[in-house]
């Protein structure tokens, strides 16, 4: 016992460490482990509560049929096909404009004021209550401005045989709702491009200046090529966040009670039977599954909760579905790409 | 370009219904003197003694989100601690995707979680079998415990991303002297990336002030000022939720309530949002 122990207020450090790990530290990694793992533990009860409540309600007519006043004829046909068309305009509303932006933020405007003006909106929009975005949709697509003055105009379009009437306002159509989760996607899409442009490596660039193809041809041929699955994953993924909005859609006015899909359109064969009901549909009401399971847990008969918890797993598989196939293009993009 | 028109968009609706109105409308505030909205005590605008003071609905809000930081943060900090500092890189590859998972669950369902399974399994049992306390079939504590839930990705990932962004070399400076796993994070790593943890913990609460679907299914719809969590309360966005979900004509004063009512929420949670950057600005000149 040649070392002293250090005389007390000598030590550097005021209370003195041991490397041994003493009960105090193995509480703290336990505590910390806990807290790591409670995700999957709440994820597991809150599943298996779904799948108890609601496993039993589930079934081919509950797919195929509309809300019903009663809970064992209500079905979630009208919100299935009003989600599957929501999130399909806010894709083509946002993801041209979204790719737009975020190409252009990366590789044409690389500094001054407007990319930090940009870049602090862009941040500060993606901490917007998503429930904003829902009043901003109500006041810009359902009323516009109120620029017709409760005198709604409709616009008609001819085409060969078809007809199509546009309502001005848009009112409370699928296309209110679906430019609304349009622009709440927007700030997500234009985030992933930025990123997928940023993670193609700089010598695939730089080869192709060296070959002297001009900025856009590099864009163009190079780098919008490689990140395209990288922008594809990520857009797939904010969709899938945009499926499971609720708020925004009941104050652009989605219906709680709806008897028919938008344009009438009730399997995918009827798109092709009835091709007019597809440009019809945009214009017709909605509702969406999110909005259907929140008005089923609002009403007092105890079935509903059933009929809310069947269609909590239709979400969460038709989540699952763009999950799966996110994944898969991220896997195939990881295996094509060799840089 | 169309991120910078949202945000004008999302400004312009806020202040022409709120503050200034085109001539033949009339803003909220034309209408509705300021003084009362931000300092009455009562939100009724259904009964005939109409009032329209959003205290009750703005303490709706804070109780609730302040049970969801209660749960939320510690959680979510202890969480990203064992991430960074002790999980092995298998573990991590196993939780990450986990809490991406909850992180994308829509809050639809957890408010069915909250009003289904949280009061009558978890909050009935204490609270009434052991404190004999009364649990309403809608409170605050319920959305306060489902919403802390959805907030722990949020911090955990955020936080983990601050203390892995603290040097390897501090880490083992600490070693060097001796120091145990506990001493190292929570004496060296912790505190050095104490300004990204607060950054995450602003983002978190931010998010559960706006947060609404959880909230409008199991906090209720009784605007109340008090701090009892057992209780139904109002928060602002379940408001906003209940006046577009039950049909109100446009240009009635209750529907222009929404707008003052949003305006406000997107006032506090712009607010938090930009603190959250400042701080998180600060943490990224520190290492650098």
């Amino acid at each position: 016992m040649s070392a002293a122990a250090p005389a007390p207020g000598i030590g550097l450090v005021r209370t003195q460490p041991s490397a041994r790990p003493g009960l105090v530290g193995q509480t703290f990694a336990g505590v910390c482990a806990i807290s790591a793992w409670l995700g999957l533990g709440v994820l597991i009860v809150l599943l298996v509560g779904v799948l108890w409540q609601g496993a039993g309600w589930l079934s081919w007519s509950f797919m195929t049929h509309y809300d019903s006043r009663h809970p064992e004829q209500a079905g979630v046909l009208a919100g299935l096909w009003g989600s599957l068309w929501l999130v399909f305009l806010a894709t083509i509303f946002a993801v041209p404009i979204g790719m737009g932006a975020g190409i252009f933020l990366e590789e044409y405007e690389k500094k001054g004021w407007l990319r930090t003006l940009i870049e602090i909106n862009l941040s500060n929009l993606a901490g917007v209550p998503s429930i904003v975005y829902g009043i901003l949709g109500m006041a810009v697509f359902v009323k516009m401005f109120g620029a017709f003055q409760g005198r709604p105009k409709v616009l008609e379009i001819g085409f060969a045989s078809a007809h199509l009437e546009i309502p001005l306002p848009f009112g409370r159509t699928l296309l209110s709702g679906g430019l609304t989760l349009g622009l709440l996607i927007l700030p997500m899409v234009i985030v992933v491009t930025r990123e997928a442009l940023r993670a193609v490596p700089a010598s695939l660039r730089q080869a192709s200046y060296a070959l002297g193809a001009t900025h856009w041809q590099t864009i163009r041929h190079q780098l919008l090529p490689a990140a395209i699955p990288g922008i594809i994953t990520g857009v797939i993924l904010s969709v899938s966040r945009a499926i499971g909005e609720t708020a925004p859609l009941l104050v652009v006015g989605a219906a709680v009670y709806l008897a028919n899909a938008p344009g009438g359109i009730e399997s995918p064969v009827d798109v092709i039977k009835h091709p007019g009901g597809a440009l019809e549909a945009p214009f017709d009401t909605f509702t969406a599954l999110p909005v259907l399971i929140f008005n089923w847990i609002s009403r007092p008969e105890k079935e509903y909760r059933h009929v809310a918890a069947a269609a909590i797993l239709v979400l969460l598989g038709l989540l699952q579905v763009f999950n799966i196939a996110a994944s898969v293009i991220r896997a195939r993009m990881q295996h094509k790409a060799r840089w | 370009m169309a991120s910078i028109l949202t945000t004008v968009g999302i400004i312009y609706v806020l202040v022409s219904e709120t503050l200034i109105a085109i001539p033949p409308n009339e803003a909220f505030f034309q209408l509705v003197s300021p003084k009362q909205f931000f300092t009455d005590t009562r939100w009724t605008p259904q009964f005939s003694d109409r009032h329209f003071g959003i205290l009750p609905l703005v303490c709706g809000t804070f109780l609730v989100a302040g049970i969801a930081a209660l749960i939320g943060l510690p959680i979510g900090l202890a969480g990203s601690i064992y991430l960074s500092e002790y999980a092995a890189p298998r573990t991590r590859k196993v939780v990450k995707p986990i809490l991406e998972i909850l992180a994308g669950i829509p809050t639809v369902v957890f408010g069915y979680f909250a009003l289904v399974f949280v009061t009558p399994y978890a909050l009935r049992p204490i609270a009434t079998g052991l404190f004999g306390l009364d649990v309403q079939v809608f409170n605050a504590a319920s959305a306060g415990i489902v919403v802390g839930i959805m907030i722990i990705p949020i911090v955990s990932s955020l936080s983990e991303d601050a203390l892995r962004a603290v040097p390897q070399a501090l880490r083992e400076a600490a070693y060097a002297l001796g120091s145990s796993k506990y001493h190292v994070s929570t004496r060296v790593v912790v505190p050095a990336a104490l300004s990204g943890i607060l950054a995450s913990f602003l983002l978190a609460i931010s998010r559960a002030v706006g947060e609404t679907m959880a909230v409008a299914i199991a906090a209720g719809q009784t605007p109340a000022l008090t701090l009892n969590p057992l209780r139904s309360v109002e928060t602002m966005t379940a408001y906003i939720v209940n006046v577009s979900f039950s049909d109100k004509p446009h240009q009635s004063l209750d529907f222009k309530a929404l707008f003052a009512v949003a305006m406000t929420l997107f006032a506090i949670t712009l607010v938090m949002n930009i603190l959250s950057h400042l701080v998180m600005r600060r943490y990224r000149e520190s290492y650098q």
